[in-house]
């Protein structure tokens, strides 16, 4: 019998068959590893997941409460049908982790949403060596090329100080869950009032309360005077661009973090006042590095420029292939712009009901301690 | 350098008119003369050309990023300039940039013409090395004649004036024409009050609109003229110190490319200005534009396309008389010169007038407006009598009312992604109707059209109904419909469908229809023969 490679590109997920786990699944499963609280890799729906213990707050929150989860540290070894799984940093978001899975002396790593750069708030990103590295490749051009992070966060403080001085708001976006974190641990807070937008006033407090050290922000309401918006830092989600929200900072400037901003074309489709390139993915020349630091034979190319990545590593002689997965969808902006309501998680759930029964009818009943 | 690099990205940066105005402004009001006179030519669409070959720059600039030609390629696509995709896949530079000036860098380019491929080589990747990313970008733009940015020539003019507190018209009329970096200065162009000898300058353009709402809401029927849109090359014939000049609206002075006109230096008074249309014509008619579009291009005018498709120049104003600008007298009065001289010429179907329509109500034009194809026009010109000829394009005298296009509901089957302020989006799309065979056949590529929503929605769906890829075209699963207008059809041995349509776009997205229901290459076809 031909051997089964251990992990498995099935359409759903990343599958370890010997183990019957499922890594980021996008249907509901049994048994669900999660890299990270990102909504493209960790979705509604499965019986029982697993990940790192500081996605734990935002796994609850994003996917209820209730759910069946079991959290364990960076590097513990656990067991499933005699194969060994364990979590490493990514140093993409919080408790955004690679994992590794081993069996029979063979090493898989899929190694989720990642970046090499120690953003002082993710437990930064940790080489693990393998036979075999899943990487995803959302800005694999070389094209990107990201400035030193401290560039840009003086370049952040700058346009905070001359809106300041002009009496404007300023109004930044970015990703709610990562970005956000990010920007508050690195830029020049001193003393102000942070203003911020509910998805990321939500978040914050979530992390705050799981004892995560972040400043304390200010929810922006209904009610807040208008006049106390001069000259402030307001944090927001991408989705208020265009929004009435967004009209009550007036006068404001636009600024955006988003590693897209190191495009021209769009930076002005985005029509903003100020783009910030900021990412919390690997640019073309971390993501190189990663691949060499990795040691691996063979690497699989999720999310992003794959087919591009994949064929420039054959030519640099690291066997690649390309690999459909419902990770990323192009565009940064959309892993957290993806409606996050229990309605829409229900709809995904009725569509995939019957593959989800079709699974259940022939998997293994065992709970192996997921 | 620096300070133009500034300039340029934070003109990108701004939707704003008021903002860019005042960049430009500030930049008029601090840069060094020379380096003013530079960033004009540049920004009045003058694109010195350095005889660089951009398949050669493309390949050192890969040899210089370490990445193979397809790489580079792939990188392109993503991006969408070339200039640009060099500035980002070089290795970053680690200085600050260049203290050169932005004269100073066209001086250096300004070498390259003399020197071997590897002289010139070895000169672009030095400017490379020193420069920063941004820097890279506009020299890079500068280099290969590519230099574009958006703003048009008006808002270059109204900050112009306000630094040099001039006026706007003035300006507008000093910065038009023939002149060139290298033999002129800030001040002698912009600057110098009194009479200027620059012979061939044309005046601005008067631009219409088009018309809001019903022709009736323009009022008393009598104020106005009423002429046929024609669908030509909008031109200037200048006649001055006995030389000949033929301007295009696009500011080209395209003198050489219409022979036919020649005779006019022998016919028009000296200081002399008109302004109209030239067309292809023959038997006292134009013909359609795709006539006058195979002559349009051509180096060499062979005899055969000068038999096959001769000009006429149809004259509808007249912009200086013996050296006097006539263009603060009223429409009716400009006129009336016009037919005056014309009344005096030689060759009246050549330099002829485009007529005037009698009617006494609005209501009499209606039919006639619906035949303005059988004229080989797009519709009506109106303007009003008592109007000046102003600058650029101005609302209230000069309306244009063009007739409904083309069109047909055809199937989106092929995407690219556009570029610049597109670039990441598919936004180029290539539209099929349904063949004999029952299979789509393609006949014509749109980019406009659509609001930024709708290309979210239609890129969205692309992207999750991607077919098949041959390098950066997508075949996408026939699904959407659109409703595409067109303002020529012709018959064509060059399309796979066997027509080709002229200024396809978008008119509608028909989420009412499925594929099936989309039109098919019969009923194309039948346009076609109605159209004839």
């Amino acid at each position: 019998m031909p051997k089964q490679p251990l992990l498995q590109f099935t359409g759903k997920s990343i599958y370890c068959t010997v183990a019957d786990a499922h890594i980021d699944p996008w249907i509901p499963v049994e048994r669900a590893i999660i890299t990270h609280a990102h909504s493209d890799h960790a979705r509604w729906g499965s019986r029982h997941y697993l990940a790192h213990k500081d996605s734990e707050p935002i796994l609850r929150l994003r996917l209820g409460p209730d759910i069946s989860l079991q959290t364990v540290e960076y590097g513990e070894k656990f067991t499933i049908n005699g194969v060994t799984f364990s979590l490493h940093p990514a140093g993409h978001i919080i408790g955004s982790a690679q994992v590794r899975v081993e069996h029979k002396g063979e090493v898989w790593v899929a190694s989720g949403d990642y970046k090499l750069e120690d953003d002082h708030f993710a437990k930064p990103f940790e080489p693990v060596k393998c036979n075999v590295f899943i990487t995803e490749s959302t800005f694999g051009l070389p094209i990107y090329k990201w400035q030193p992070q401290q560039e840009i966060f003086s370049e952040i403080d700058n346009w905070w100080a001359q809106n300041r001085a002009e009496g404007k708001a300023s109004v930044l976006m970015g990703y709610s869950l990562g970005k956000m974190q990010r920007i508050l641990r690195n830029i020049a807070l001193q003393d102000n009032v942070i203003y911020a937008h509910g998805a990321i006033y939500t978040l914050n407090e979530r992390l705050r309360q799981a004892g995560f050290d972040l400043p304390e922000l200010t929810l922006v309401t209904r009610e807040t005077d208008r006049k106390l918006f001069r000259g402030a830092l307001v944090l927001a989600p991408p989705s208020v661009d265009g929004s009435t929200w967004i009209k009550k900072f007036a006068p404001y400037s636009l600024g955006y973090c988003s590693g897209w901003m190191a495009l021209r074309g769009a930076k002005n489709r985005r029509a903003v006042d100020q783009g910030f390139v900021l990412s919390d993915h690997v640019d073309w020349p971390d993501l190189n590095r990663a691949v060499r630091e990795s040691d691996a034979e063979k690497v699989y190319v999720t999310h992003g420029y794959t087919s591009i990545f994949s064929r420039w590593l054959n030519e640099n002689g690291i066997e690649a292939g390309e690999v459909n997965t419902m990770y990323g969808n192009e565009d940064e902006g959309e892993e957290e712009e993806t409606v996050q309501d229990l309605a829409a998680g229900q709809d995904a759930y009725q569509e995939h009901k019957h593959i989800l029964d079709e699974d259940n009818g022939n998997a293994n009943e065992t709970d192996n301690g997921l | 350098m620096k300070q133009f690099a500034t300039l340029f990205m934070n003109l990108d940066r701004t939707n704003k008119t008021n903002a860019k105005v005042e960049l430009l402004k500030n930049y008029f009001l601090e840069a060094p003369d020379p380096d003013k006179l530079w960033a004009l030519t540049l920004f009045t669409g003058r694109r010195p050309s350095f005889k660089v070959n951009r398949t050669q720059v493309k390949e050192w600039a890969a040899e210089e990023a370490g990445i193979p030609m397809w790489l580079f390629q792939e990188s392109y696509h993503s991006v969408g300039d070339l200039g640009e995709t060099i500035s980002l896949v070089l290795p970053r530079a680690t200085s600050g940039g260049s203290d050169k000036s932005l004269t100073e860098w066209f001086h250096y380019l300004g070498m390259l013409p003399g020197m071997n491929d590897e002289e010139k080589r070895w000169h672009i990747i030095q400017a490379w090395q020193q420069l920063s990313q941004h820097e890279t970008f506009v020299f890079n733009k500068l280099l290969m004649g590519s230099f574009r940015i958006g703003v048009s020539q008006t808002l270059v003019v109204r900050a112009l004036a306000e630094a040099t507190d001039t006026d706007a018209n003035v300006i507008a009329h000093r910065v038009m024409g023939q002149w060139d970096p290298g033999d002129t200065t800030f001040e002698q162009l912009i600057l110098d009050k009194g009479e200027n000898d620059n012979a061939s300058r044309p005046y601005p353009f008067f631009l219409a609109y088009p018309i809001e709402g019903d022709v009736a809401g323009l009022g008393d029927a009598a104020d106005w003229f009423v002429e046929w849109k024609w669908d030509g090359i909008r031109s200037q014939i200048i006649y001055r110190n006995k030389e000949l000049f033929i301007w295009t609206r696009g500011e080209e002075l395209s003198t050489e490319k219409f022979p036919e006109l020649h005779f006019l230096s022998g016919v028009l008074p000296d200081g002399t200005v008109l302004d109209g249309e030239i067309v292809t014509y023959a038997n006292g008619k134009p013909m359609p534009f795709n006539v006058l579009q195979t002559r349009i291009g051509r180096k060499n005018l062979s005899k055969k396309v000068l038999e096959e498709a001769p000009v006429a120049f149809l004259a509808y104003d007249m912009l200086e008389a013996n050296g006097v600008d006539l263009r603060g007298l009223t429409q009716e009065q400009r006129r009336a010169q016009l037919e005056a001289l014309h009344l005096n010429t030689s060759d009246q179907l050549i330099f002829n007038l485009s007529p005037l329509i009698g009617f006494n109500e609005w209501d009499e034009l209606r039919t006639l407006h619906s035949l303005s194809r059988e004229y080989n026009a797009e519709g009506f010109m109106i303007k009003r009598k008592s109007g000046t000829y102003q600058v650029g394009r101005k609302k209230g005298d000069w309306w244009k009312w063009k007739i409904d296009p083309l069109s047909v509901d055809a199937v989106l089957i092929y995407a690219q992604k556009g570029s610049g302020r597109r670039a990441e989006l598919f936004t180029d799309y290539t539209f099929a109707v349904w063949g004999e065979d029952g299979k789509l056949v393609p006949f014509a590529k749109a980019y406009s059209g659509l609001t930024d929503a709708e290309i979210g929605q239609v890129d969205y769906f692309i992207k999750r109904n991607v077919l098949e890829k041959f390098g950066p075209v997508r075949t996408v699963k026939p699904e959407l419909v659109f409703e595409i207008g067109f303002e020529g059809i012709n018959e064509s041995s060059r399309h796979k469908s066997g027509i080709a349509v002229r200024f396809p776009r978008i008119l509608r997205w028909r989420k009412d229809k499925k594929a099936e229901e989309a039109d098919s290459l019969a009923s194309l076809k039948e346009i076609l023969n109605n159209y004839k």
